[in-house]
């Protein structure tokens, strides 16, 4: 189990999490309050300003995941794992201009959660449990996929095991993890996340200046991956049967739409999870929230700088049976033991205060959304804590068992279709926030239609795939085929035909629920 | 203009086929990557002046 253990790796690996694992105890004290109160514990009592929002939402949304999965793509097929650079580009100006109202609004009325926004401003119950459990549903893989990324860097360490004791690190950190999450709420991953920032922002700066001076400049990096691309296609022409790469340094045609249409998805869905909208809320002000969303894009640098791992562990010769154990790889290859494993650590804290906050989002929209309404309507916020402490221990143990018991494939699926999924809801909030002008029930239905849209297209025979071709065939009415010759990531497929189903059934049903929210409330 | 500096960067992103060729090189970058990076900064740095017009 031990053998091959890098043990001064290891050590500096074991000493950050240890120093983190202090830190997410003390942090119960920070700003300190009734942390038995939801607002305490689940939205650090509104209270963090532009800095720790920056390193909050930095840490929460630029997950370990992200920083395994985006390189390996990378390192497999080339241009098209940057489709993560211009979806970040995107999503800010947005941003700017929808997030403060949704913060104004949701400050002046209590709310916690997307849901909770739902409901005071359609008054319509059903579409504020579907928003809920879309949130909840597409959470639960994520949370598990953080693990999958903490498994990488494990293992990259030298740890390998049988059976169950191939899975303990990662058990004894979750738990570990779980309890001072329980302990501390919000307040635990925000504090986390300046270390686990900070010790990214190392990693990347060193990488990008050691790693390309070892393999002579960037010159000699892209045309060893080029080289590598051409050998791939190569290689699959000559296979029998032949199989077709889509592999470069550049986008193929076939891929220009995919690229497009993924980045668009994605930015739609990407606010929508409850882990953003928790980190979003917990900030003090909508200035806070301004402020972030031109120095967020510090991150999406970073993470345009670790996609390009990908191609250096090509350039640098690893080889490896997963991509997504490249990067992993290639800083054993280029660092001495003691920054492998600062940069091992770096990693997997990115992977625990996105879990954190993941299980903290998705408990405080079970507690306000489904267990308050159809449980017990008369619940006090301090009940309301009392569960909502539970249900995050209970999100974490679900997320392991996923892992335990799951085929990893399964995880990476429900993800893909996460993102499919929560761009569902992207109207009922975004057109939310500015008019309601569409009616509750009819935009039940556009979720309901997109949800079902979005699952189908993403569904094949052999595997879940996100992008489908403009040509369907669908049952009862035969092909369907625009001619068009492109494919499309389904997410954006799916909220199309939702909204389409939003704005014709809301000119037939008009709307009747309460609307408890003015104009005046979305201003700051 | 400020719905000019929070959108134009989003379009530019978009706009694929203009930035989908590996020349010119910067540092021995190619187009396609250091493009992208770069419109990271132009992108923030339009929501900031954006922000700066509308205090004003």
């Amino acid at each position: 189990m031990f053998d091959h253990l890098n043990v001064v790796a290891s050590i500096v690996f074991v000493f950050f999490f240890a120093l983190v694992t202090v830190l997410g105890f003390v942090a119960s004290r920070w700003k300190s309050a009734d942390l038995a109160h939801i607002t305490e514990w689940g939205l650090g009592g509104r209270r963090f300003g532009p800095w720790v929002t920056w390193f909050l939402l930095g840490g929460d949304l630029y997950t370990a995941y992200t920083v395994i999965a985006i390189p390996a793509v990378v390192y497999a097929i080339g241009a098209y794992g940057f489709f993560a650079i211009p979806y970040t580009i995107i999503i800010y100006p947005f941003l700017y201009v929808t997030l403060p109202r949704l913060w104004s609004v949701s400050q002046r009325h209590g709310y916690m959660t997307a849901s909770d926004f739902v409901l005071g401003r359609y008054g319509h119950r059903p579409l504020e449990l579907a928003v809920a459990l879309t949130g909840i549903l597409a959470t639960m893989p994520y949370i598990a996929l953080q693990l999958v990324g903490l498994e990488k860097v494990i293992a990259a360490l030298g740890f390998s095991g049988q059976g169950m004791m191939s899975h303990a690190p990662i058990t004894i950190a979750f738990v570990i993890l779980a309890l001072y999450t329980y302990k501390s709420g919000l307040r635990a991953p925000a504090m986390i996340a300046f270390v686990k920032d900070a010790m990214i922002y190392i990693f990347i700066i060193a990488a990008i200046i050691v790693i390309p001076y070892e393999l002579g400049g960037f010159g000699a990096i892209f045309a060893a991956a080029g080289k590598a691309f051409d050998a791939k296609i190569a290689a699959g022409a000559a296979a029998t049967p032949a199989v077709k790469v889509a592999a470069g340094l550049t986008l193929l045609p076939q891929q220009v739409w995919p690229y497009i249409t993924l980045a668009i998805g994605s930015a739609m869905a990407l606010f929508m999870y409850p882990h953003a909208m928790t980190g979003v809320l917990s900030a003090s002000s909508a200035r806070a929230i301004r402020f972030n969303t031109m120095t967020l894009p510090a991150y999406s640098l970073t993470l345009g700088l670790i996609a390009l791992l990908g191609l250096m562990a090509i350039a640098a010769g690893v080889k490896v049976g997963s991509p997504q154990d490249a990067v992993p790889q290639l800083v054993l290859w280029a660092f001495p033991d003691w920054f492998a494993g600062f940069s091992f650590a770096a990693i997997a804290l990115g992977a625990l205060v996105p879990a954190a906050v993941m299980s903290i989002g998705a408990a405080n929209t079970f507690t306000r959304n489904v267990w308050k309404p159809f449980i017990n309507p008369q619940i006090t916020p301090h009940q309301e804590s009392v569960i909502a402490k539970l249900v995050s221990l209970i999100v974490k143990i679900g997320a392991l068992f996923v892992i335990f018991f799951m085929p990893t494939q399964f995880a990476l699926d429900l993800q893909l279709l996460g993102g499919v999924w929560m761009s569902q809801i992207f109207p009922t909030i975004i057109i939310g926030l500015f008019t309601r002008w569409f009616s509750g029930t009819a935009l039940f239905a556009g979720w309901a239609v997109g949800m079902l849209v979005g699952t189908s297209l993403s569904w094949t025979a052999t595997a879940w795939v996100p992008v489908h071709a403009l040509k369907w065939d669908i049952p009862l009415i035969g092909i369907v085929d625009t001619h068009l010759g492109v494919a499309v990531f389904n997410g954006l497929t799916a909220v199309t035909c939702n909204v389409v189903v939003a704005a014709l059934l809301s000119l037939v049903i008009r709307p009747t629920g309460k609307d408890e929210t003015s104009p005046a409330d979305y201003l700051d | 203009m400020r719905f000019l500096l929070l959108v134009v960067p989003c379009l530019l992103a978009l706009a694929v086929p203009l930035f989908n060729m590996t020349s010119p090189e910067l540092f021995g970058i190619p187009f396609f990557y250091w493009f992208q990076l770069l419109l990271i900064l132009v992108s923030a740095l339009g929501i900031y002046v954006a922000d700066k017009i509308g205090k004003a």
